[in-house]
């Protein structure tokens, strides 16, 4: 069967567990119609480059498939129905490649270095909407007016 | 003609340059990639342009494949159709 590479985003403010139990219902969508999801990528929350359904940012899924046209458009159809998708891409590819993906790899290497610097990860993500950050401690005036402190969030 | 004369821009050939190759063929280069965005950011200008290969000097076959895979990550939101 042809080799099939889906990616699909997912709006910001669902959980992460909700975004693995979303990719395991598309998977179980493809296995339904005899196909094979043979890996699942989550990348996590990542900024867009653009506003998608005024979002800023939203999670990644990577599947790699293994399964009939049919299914694919299966999984595709119900890719559009989910009104948690932002959006979705299917390629066909020759092969799939074997170990994870060059997004993963430049992830990897980010956190590593972020890892040496230390303390400057605290910094980095405030944005990131994650769970169990209490309310953040009054900041400066200039802090506050950035663009990213009065966000797009209702 | 020598090296230090297209080096130095004097000469008889004063816009001479060299021949570059291109950076995605041959041995141990990098396979074009969609998902591959420190790749793909080398080849997209500031304002998110895709660069022509004349500048590049990426060959024509691997430029197809990158202006696909560019198209791609900015379907997906990876990188921008343009900033501004």
């Amino acid at each position: 069967m042809p080799l099939y590479e889906t990616v699909f985003l997912v709006r910001p403010d669902v959980s992460g567990q909700q975004v693995d139990g979303l990719s395991e219902a598309f998977s179980e969508i493809v296995r339904s119609q005899q196909g094979s999801v043979t890996k699942v990528e989550n990348w996590g929350l990542k900024s867009l480059s653009y506003r998608i359904r005024k979002s800023r940012k939203a999670h990644y899924v990577l599947l790699n498939v293994d399964a009939s046209p049919a299914a694919l458009l299966e999984l595709e159809r119900n890719l559009r129905i989910n009104e948690d998708v932002l959006r979705y891409m299917t390629i066909r590819v020759e092969a799939h490649e074997p170990g994870p993906s060059a997004m993963m790899q430049s992830r990897a290497s980010r956190d590593e270095r972020r890892r040496e610097r230390g303390d400057r990860l605290r910094d980095e993500e405030p944005f990131g909407g994650g769970e169990g950050r209490g309310p953040r401690p009054p900041v400066a005036d200039s802090v506050a007016t950035t663009p990213a402190a009065t966000g797009e969030r209702p | 003609m020598t090296m230090s004369q297209s080096a130095g821009g004097g000469g008889r050939r004063p816009f001479f340059r060299r021949r570059k190759s291109c950076p995605l063929s041959g041995l141990g280069a990098p396979k074009i990639d969609y998902k591959d965005l420190k790749l793909l950011q080398r080849f997209v200008s500031e304002r998110g342009k895709m660069v022509p290969s004349r500048i590049t000097a990426v060959c024509a076959k691997k430029q197809r494949e990158l202006s696909q895979a560019i198209k791609r990550a900015r379907h997906l939101s990876l990188l921008p159709y343009a900033i501004d």
